[in-house]
């Protein structure tokens, strides 16, 4: 990360949350700028929408989807997250360095989004080709018909992992309480664990050994409608 | 949608501000439940005296009525009046015959809770509204459970609203929507309880006050309510020295829990939390789904 030589400070307590995103949102095209965030007392939509690369702090907790639809952007949460953190991001980076909530990164379309606690229920649930790294755990129904991208889970994943998977991938370190319909372990290759490796280090997370990791992916059996599986619908 | 609010004191010395901390809480919950408002606030009685929260007495004249108690009774008779509510303080042993009375005395009167350390109050309106006509913010206690409504499965009324106690000590608040609530309801009635509404969420609450008559601890019939209530729901739950939070297994409705030496504190959102002494250095967590968790004082 770039070192920022303007530093900001927007406080939540005197500043509407409007006038905080808009002004976010309107920073200039190659701003130097960095901004801190305080007060933020578990508001929600705190920095969202952006579309300029810049630098964003936000001191403290925050609540639900804060840094939705990121796009190059840069926004640490130094505290805990709501639901739905950096839903639908586009690009950019959010680093969440509490826990985050239910439906982290959901639908996201690309980006990474960085999660140093646990992540709630359905984290990365349709995720379309953001990458996601929990150093913690995810809670149950995480990667929920995920479409593209990388999940990675340093911990354990909670029940019905990749229920309805498509082609993202999941990585899970730790244990993994059950698996969701049609998501199956998958041969790790050299090209996944030099993904898995450099998804680590893009997350600051190299300290995390690729070794104990398992991959699990679709198994493609809900991709055509089998005449088998009627009596299920 | 609905907000939840709880406070459990662990510390005795933020006894006196519970009310007022359960206030700022269940203030900023209105977004989540602007229709109506309610919460019970633990403390205790006189010893040997029950406490019976009346609600609708706003045109009921209480010394005239603690007159004619005492009157037929004897013995002593307490009375405080709360906006539309009153909380009569009487020995425990008059406890049926108080209530016989009452349908005579004050047949306009709901018996909204009864209980060594439960106070109950609930209003229609924004949260902030039924929570300062009523002087929550002035009220101490041990533990606190509140709840600002968004009404799903039955009317907006105040009998609607929650808390919903259907047990001595006893309080449940929702957030969810329950889908056997109908067949849980003519199950309960066959056993013998009763219910004032057609609300789902007073069904939950009269399944623990089933359960706990049954000799379950509250934790135990928590545990078994996740497999006979089928819905959504995130519970909180008082009982006269207890506290317990239970989310069902998909757990879509919202919970996060903040813990420090001094209490245990309940809420929809984070925010709630926000005003909290101590908060910053708090334990905060989400409640995982499927996991009773309960705190109880010891008595």
């Amino acid at each position: 990360m770039t070192t920022r030589p303007n530093i900001r400070q927007i406080d939540l307590a005197s500043t509407s949350l409007r006038d905080l995103n808009a002004a976010l949102q309107g920073a200039a095209e190659g701003s130097d700028d960095a901004w801190t965030i305080v007060n933020p007392r578990g508001r929600h939509a705190i920095a969202v929408g952006m579309t300029n690369p810049v630098e964003v702090t936000i001191a403290g907790h925050a609540g639900y989807y804060a840094a939705g639809m990121n796009q190059r952007a840069i926004v640490t949460i130094d505290g805990n997250a709501g639901p739905g953190v950096a839903e639908n991001m586009m690009s950019g980076r959010v680093h969440v360095k509490g826990n985050a909530s239910m439906a982290a990164g959901a639908t996201g379309h690309g980006g990474l989004l960085v999660i140093d606690g646990d992540a709630g229920a359905r984290c990365g649930i349709s995720m379309k080709g953001i990458d996601i790294v929990v150093r913690g755990s995810v809670g149950h129904m995480s990667g929920f018909m995920a479409q593209s991208g990388n999940l990675v889970v340093c911990g354990d994943a909670g029940e019905a992992l990749g229920d309805s998977l498509y082609e993202a991938r999941v990585f899970v370190r730790g244990t993994v309480k059950s698996l969701g319909a049609d998501c199956e372990k998958k041969e790790m290759t050299v090209a996944d664990r030099d993904l898995l490796q450099s998804l680590l280090e893009r997350a600051g997370m190299s300290d995390v050994p690729v070794g104990a990791f398992t991959l699990y992916g679709s198994a493609r059996r809900l991709y055509h409608f089998h005449v088998d599986n009627a009596s299920a619908y | 949608m609905c907000g939840i609010v709880g406070l459990f004191l662990k510390n005795p010395e933020f006894q006196p501000r519970l009310g007022y901390m359960t206030s700022r809480m269940l203030r900023v919950m209105t977004e989540r439940g602007p229709d109506s408002a309610g919460f019970a606030v633990y403390g205790s009685a006189p010893s040997g005296h029950v406490k019976l929260t009346l609600r609708g007495v706003a045109d009921i004249d209480l010394s005239a009525l603690a007159l004619q108690l005492l009157g037929v009774l004897g013995g002593d008779v307490e009375f405080a009046r709360h906006d539309d509510h009153a909380v009569l303080a009487i020995p425990a042993a008059t406890e049926g015959a108080v209530r016989a009375l009452l349908a005579t005395l004050a047949p306009g009167a709901v018996v909204a809770s009864s209980g060594h350390a439960i106070e109950l109050y609930k209003g229609v309106g924004l949260p902030e509204d039924v929570a300062g006509r009523i002087g929550l913010s002035g009220m101490g206690g041990t533990h606190a459970i509140g709840h600002t409504r968004m009404a799903t499965e039955s009317a907006v009324t105040v009998a609607g609203a929650h808390p919903f106690s259907t047990g001595t000590d006893q309080c449940l608040v929702h957030n969810g929507s329950l889908s056997n609530h109908n067949a849980l309801r003519r199950m309960l009635v066959r056993e013998g309880q009763t219910f004032d509404t057609e609300n789902d969420s007073e069904v939950a609450a009269g399944y623990l006050s089933w359960r706990m008559a049954q000799g379950a601890r509250l934790d135990e019939a928590l545990g078994a309510a996740l497999s006979d209530l089928d819905g959504f729901y995130t519970f909180v739950v008082g009982t006269r020295s207890g506290f317990a939070v239970l989310r069902d297994p998909v757990a879509c409705k919202p919970a996060v829990m903040a813990e420090t030496d001094d209490y245990v504190a309940f809420a929809s959102e984070y925010r709630a939390f926000a005003e909290l002494p101590g908060i910053d250095t708090a334990t905060v967590f989400e409640p995982e789904p499927q996991r009773v968790y309960y705190w109880e004082h010891q008595a």
